[in-house]
């Protein structure tokens, strides 16, 4: 499973790269498996703030749907478009295109209490 | 048992690809009347239909073969978790098509149908006497409808009180079936999920944790979708109670506790019964359902109208006079033939067998999950109620397939499949529910071939992967379904290039 070592996780596997203030959100590559193909991808409107822990948006696949959480609080200032037509980026490209939110922290501090990448490993073995 | 060859059945082709201009169903008498010209009458009629134009030799080939290659209780064994596919005996069919019951207009003055009335009367009666509760109404047409309808008394009780404004929110398990939480939502409430022990129960701590006076009202599933006894429920209820908020029972898993144990005794103030599962009326094909609501004293001012009423002489009225009902949840009084049917499953037993069907739906699936625990270990390890929910996450750790894989293979093998996936909770679940009407020959043919797929999984795993092979379709593409949907017929291309 792949689980890149400059990247911060949650254990609802959510990943967060850190850019300056803002955090880029996605589901990892394990979510995504465990997901199978995924079908449609439900994304807040920009603007929208949110809070660590609440669900902002969700994920279905032909399995199950899911909520998906976020990581930290913030204002949500861009969501992936390109996954209304293309929801499959989240299968082939979880840590890249198929990214779902930008989120800008109230607190660029509280990105340092989520899991390393050595952490979440630990939790999917 | 050893899967089935290839069949040699071709994939039927569509009713549309049959047809052929100017050839009929029907024969009509030489006219005495002068002929009109169709077209003069009636003007165009809809080219762009294109209604299929067949004889009714073809009309019936065509659906006789379409039938032989459907999958039926009437035809295999059908172990699909959460869904009590029983056997519906016929006789039920026998007393749904009496033309007394058969052919009764819905519009009819009740004074001219005290027989149905009755029978209304008395599946109520019935119902009553199994679940423990004071009231029970026929109306709802599906379980999720029976669902909404607890939901809209449980408003309707805290708007009465005043209490309406404050509680806004619904507590659901994380094992619980999808339409608790979007019943809930569909009523305007927000949703807050309760987690799952590791036990199997609900979470105890964090149940005391979520309650407050903001909770309308706990949604639990008892026996939950795990296929387990709620051990404290008594405990669930009190404390729900005393927080201020009410307790719905989703009553999807009542064939595991009819005759048995009532609900009502458990604490719940209201529950929903499908009688689509646990009282034999049609399932499959969307049945119509019947979501059949039970309630305590307290709820029941708010009752959907009109209410099938004994009177103290016995005999029975449809009363409409609520003025506190939520009012209709359905047009007439819930789906008729199915009550009847019901009604008939109901006398059948009686109340002395009626423990019989838990019993034995128990039993059996106890028994499959004995037998099967060394290839499939259950997700929760105590003894299970009517289906038991199997992990395959072991096969998956040590060949990459999946429950998916397994299920479809099991078709080769001449059965239907269990749910995959489903509760949530659970890795790779396959939830497994064989009910009461099963011999011991055919869960015993099941188990062998479970075993002998989870064999084949090391031994020979494309036959896995490359399963169903011997039906008239292989592995569906469920992706392209959902995203590409089309059921759409439209003539050949052909058709285009002539026009």
């Amino acid at each position: 499973m792949n689980v890149p070592h400059d990247l911060k996780y949650t254990k609802t596997h959510e990943w967060v790269r850190l850019d300056g203030d803002t955090a880029t959100v996605g589901i990892t590559d394990y979510a995504q498996s465990e997901l199978g193909d995924i079908v449609y991808v439900e994304l807040p409107t920009p603007g929208r703030a949110v809070r660590e822990g609440d669900s902002f948006g969700s994920v279905e696949s032909v399995k199950t749907v899911s909520d998906v959480y976020a990581p930290v609080s913030g204002e949500v200032v861009d969501v992936n478009g390109a996954l209304g037509a293309q929801s499959e980026l989240l299968n082939t490209d979880p840590y890249g295109k198929g990214y779902l939110v930008k989120i800008r922290l109230s607190d660029p501090a509280a990105v340092s209490a989520l899991l390393d990448s050595a952490a979440y490993a630990a939790l999917l073995a | 048992m050893t899967p089935g060859r290839r069949k040699t059945v071709p994939v039927p082709r569509l009713i549309f690809e049959k047809s052929r201009e100017g050839r009929m169903g029907c024969n009509a008498p030489v006219a005495d009347t002068p002929e009109v010209d169709l077209k003069a009458a009636m003007g165009s009629l809809r080219a762009e239909l294109h209604l299929p134009e067949v004889g009714e030799l073809e009309v019936v080939r065509h659906f006789t073969n379409l039938s032989h290659v459907n999958y039926g209780i009437d035809t295999g064994f059908y172990p699909l978790g959460s869904c009590s596919m029983k056997y519906n005996p016929r006789v039920n069919e026998r007393t749904a098509s009496h033309p007394g019951f058969a052919r009764l207009h819905p519009m009819q003055p009740p004074a001219t149908i005290p027989g149905a009335l009755e029978i209304l009367a008395g599946v109520q009666d019935m119902l009553c006497a199994i679940t423990g509760f004071d009231h029970i109404t026929l109306q709802p047409l599906a379980g999720a409808h029976g669902e909404m309808a607890c939901l809209m008394l449980i408003k309707a009780y805290h708007d009465s009180r005043g209490e309406g404004g404050k509680r806004k929110v619904v507590l659901v398990p994380d094992s619980a079936h999808g339409t608790n939480p979007a019943s809930a939502a569909r009523c305007g409430y927000s949703v807050r999920s309760v987690p799952t022990d590791p036990d199997g129960n609900t979470d105890l701590a964090a149940l005391r944790e979520a309650l407050d006076d903001t909770v309308a009202a706990l949604m639990l599933t008892n026996p939950s979708t795990l296929g387990l006894f709620e051990a404290n429920i008594v405990e669930v209820c009190r404390m729900v109670h005393e927080a201020g908020g009410q307790v719905f029972c989703d009553g999807a898993n009542m064939n595991a506790m009819v005759g048995m144990t009532r609900p009502a005794d458990h604490g719940f103030d209201c529950m929903h019964l499908n009688l689509h599962k646990t009282f034999s009326t049609p399932h499959g094909g969307g049945g119509p359902g019947c979501g059949a609501i039970g309630l305590q004293k307290h709820l029941e001012a708010f009752v959907p109208t009109p209410v099938v009423r004994r009177r103290a002489d016995g005999s029975v009225e449809l009363d409409a006079h609520r003025p506190l009902s939520i009012g209709r949840v359905s047009a007439y009084y819930g789906q008729f033939l199915m009550e009847v049917r019901a009604y008939t499953y109901l006398r059948a037993f009686g109340r002395e067998k009626m423990a019989d069907i838990a019993r034995h739906a128990v039993l059996n699936a106890n028994y499959v999950m004995e037998r099967l625990r060394a290839v499939l270990p259950p997700a929760y390890d105590r003894p299970c109620m009517h289906e038991c929910v199997l992990t395959a996450e072991p096969i998956k750790k040590e060949t990459g397939l999946r429950a998916l894989d397994i299920s479809k293979r099991l078709i080769d093998y001449g059965f239907h499949p269990p749910t995959n996936y489903f509760p949530l909770i659970v890795h790779e679940a396959i939830m497994i529910e064989p009910t009461e009407t099963e011999t011991k020959e055919t869960l015993d043919a099941f188990c062998d071939a479970m075993i002998a797929i989870c064999a084949e999984a090391r031994s020979n795993p494309e036959l896995l992967r490359n399963a169903p092979t011997t039906q008239i379709v292989g592995r569906l593409d469920e992706t392209a379904a959902v995203k590409n949907l089309d059921v759409r017929w439209r003539p050949p291309a052909r058709h285009a290039v002539e026009a």
